[in-house]
């Protein structure tokens, strides 16, 4: 697919009025120890957008998904869901944080793909996949089997059901791990750098299958990737990170034709 | 060599009797301190900081006390109390022994918790999984597959430490072999059979532990 045949033609709306935020940070900021990975963030991601995070390592994109996705703790400011508080709350002026029922009601709405798959080797593919659709939305098991067997169909899996995942190669476990994040039906979908651990040969099966989920939902997107082939596609925007802050942002086609500032030239240049 | 048969064949029925009791010792023995282990590992984990503290208190006591001191304590002074009197120092022997144990089964759990890779935690997570539901779904299942050949390691280490309960007057292998060689003066006779059985029942469990642990490896 040339790169200038993007599935980004159209952009989600994102005008005042309409629904609220799929996500959005409030002054985030984020510290491990001393360190301040994340300054005074500031940013919105409408429903349905698909937005790519790129920067050197270190710049923050990673942290950003793993706070959205609750694996990080919030060490200061507000991140929404939906226009719903989605870890801590102002309260009378005070920054408090929300109970952890609530927080995880938040996060049935988000689903993560992670880089080394995580898929639970104790359980055998169709059990990864209904697992929290069983558990946690409370649907019946033969409901869930069944959503689990077309997802499997749909990632070209449908014969692996009853396998363990280790038996399966990266870019199965991958594919596996896509379907078990969809069973939710998540709002968000989190992709962090979900290609990065695969031989190169199993990096397209993979990149189909999320080609295909943009193609065919509209899950909102939040990615960080190396694929900056595949990030031009997908993407409606894609935000260059430097130091924990958006050095710039725009549409993929802007943005890796003509970036504004040095530094994302460099870092382009360093990567493709 | 100083070998009667005839001693042999009148001793043997004897040490069964008594390798019965090695046994029930040894099984509800593992029983206990792998099910008190378990809550130990967890308690230490999820109860708050000061409640965690005593638990390990009494962890490090029980460790750090000889086993037939602790038999000999809980059997004089515990089975002194009225209304205790009568529990048999069989049963006595095995809660004794499987606390004993429960502490260092328990060190087993937490390092095979500790092993569940973060990202299994994160998987978890992410799926919005309920605290419990993660652990017994996805920890609880990793977890026990690093353990369980250890847990096998200390009950084999269980079963040599049941001679111990002579000192609460229990009739267990060894101690028949003490009484039969006294009576008869056929001390090699009685301790040969008994090392026979002794080897007869923890060679082959240790041997299954190896294949066990080689087995629980892979998925």
């Amino acid at each position: 697919m040339p790169p200038t045949e993007s599935t980004s033609s159209t952009p989600p709306a994102n005008t005042p009025g309409s629904a609220s935020p799929a996500i959005e940070f409030k002054d985030v900021e984020k510290r491990f120890g001393k360190t301040t990975v994340l300054k005074d963030l500031n940013f919105t991601v409408a429903p349905g957008e698909r937005v790519t995070l790129i920067g050197p390592s270190g710049s923050g994109k990673t942290t950003i998904l793993r706070l959205v996705m609750t694996l990080e703790e919030l060490t200061g400011g507000y991140i929404h869901v939906d226009g719903k508080p989605l870890t801590h709350t102002e309260k009378n002026g005070k920054r408090v944080e929300l109970p952890s029922k609530t927080t995880r009601a938040m996060t049935t709405r988000i689903g993560m793909v992670f880089q080394q798959f995580n898929l639970f080797p104790n359980m055998t593919v169709l059990e990864n996949i209904i697992e929290a659709p069983v558990h946690v939305l409370g649907r019946s098991k033969a409901d869930a089997v069944a959503e689990a067997k077309s997802l499997l169909d749909k990632v070209g899996l449908a014969d692996k059901a009853d396998e363990h995942p280790t038996r399966l190669s990266g870019g199965q476990q991958q594919r596996v791990a896509i379907a078990r994040a969809l069973a939710m039906s998540p709002e968000i979908l989190l992709l962090d750098e979900v290609t990065s651990a695969l031989d190169p040969e199993l990096v397209g099966d993979v990149l189909e299958v999320l080609r295909d989920i943009a193609e065919t939902t509209d899950i909102t997107m939040l990615l960080v990737t190396h694929e900056m082939q595949f990030a031009r596609e997908v993407s409606h925007r894609v935000m260059m990170f430097d130091g924990g802050q958006v050095l710039e942002e725009g549409p993929p086609d802007q943005l890796f034709n003509n970036p504004q500032h040095e530094r994302t030239r460099s870092f382009l240049s360093s990567v493709q | 060599m100083i070998w009667n048969w005839e001693f042999a064949a009148e001793a043997l029925p004897l040490l069964l009797r008594g390798f019965v009791n090695t046994l029930i010792a040894t099984g509800v023995g593992t029983l206990i301190a792998a099910v008190l282990g378990l809550i130990i590992a967890i308690a230490i984990r999820s109860l708050p900081r000061w409640i965690n503290w005593l638990i390990r208190l009494l962890v490090a006591f029980v460790r750090n006390t000889p086993l037939v001191m602790q038999l000999m304590f809980v059997y004089f002074i515990f089975a002194g109390i009225p209304g205790l009197v009568d529990v048999p120092a069989l049963v006595i022997g095995f809660i004794v022994i499987g606390i004993h144990y429960s502490t260092y089964m328990s060190e087993s759990y937490r390092a095979g918790i500790d092993s569940v890779p973060p990202g299994q935690h994160e998987a978890a997570t992410a799926l919005s999984l309920p605290p419990v539901r993660k652990f017994t779904a996805v920890v609880l299942p990793q977890a026990l597959r690093a353990t369980i050949p250890s847990l096998g390691n200390y009950a084999v280490a269980m079963f040599k430490d049941t001679p111990f309960l002579f000192a609460i007057s229990v009739v267990e292998l060894v101690t028949s072999a003490q009484q039969f060689g006294a009576a008869k003066f056929a001390y090699t006779e009685a301790f040969t059979l008994a090392g026979i059985i002794f080897l007869a029942a923890s060679y082959p469990t240790s041997l299954l532990i190896q294949r066990l642990e080689k087995r629980l490896a892979t998925y």
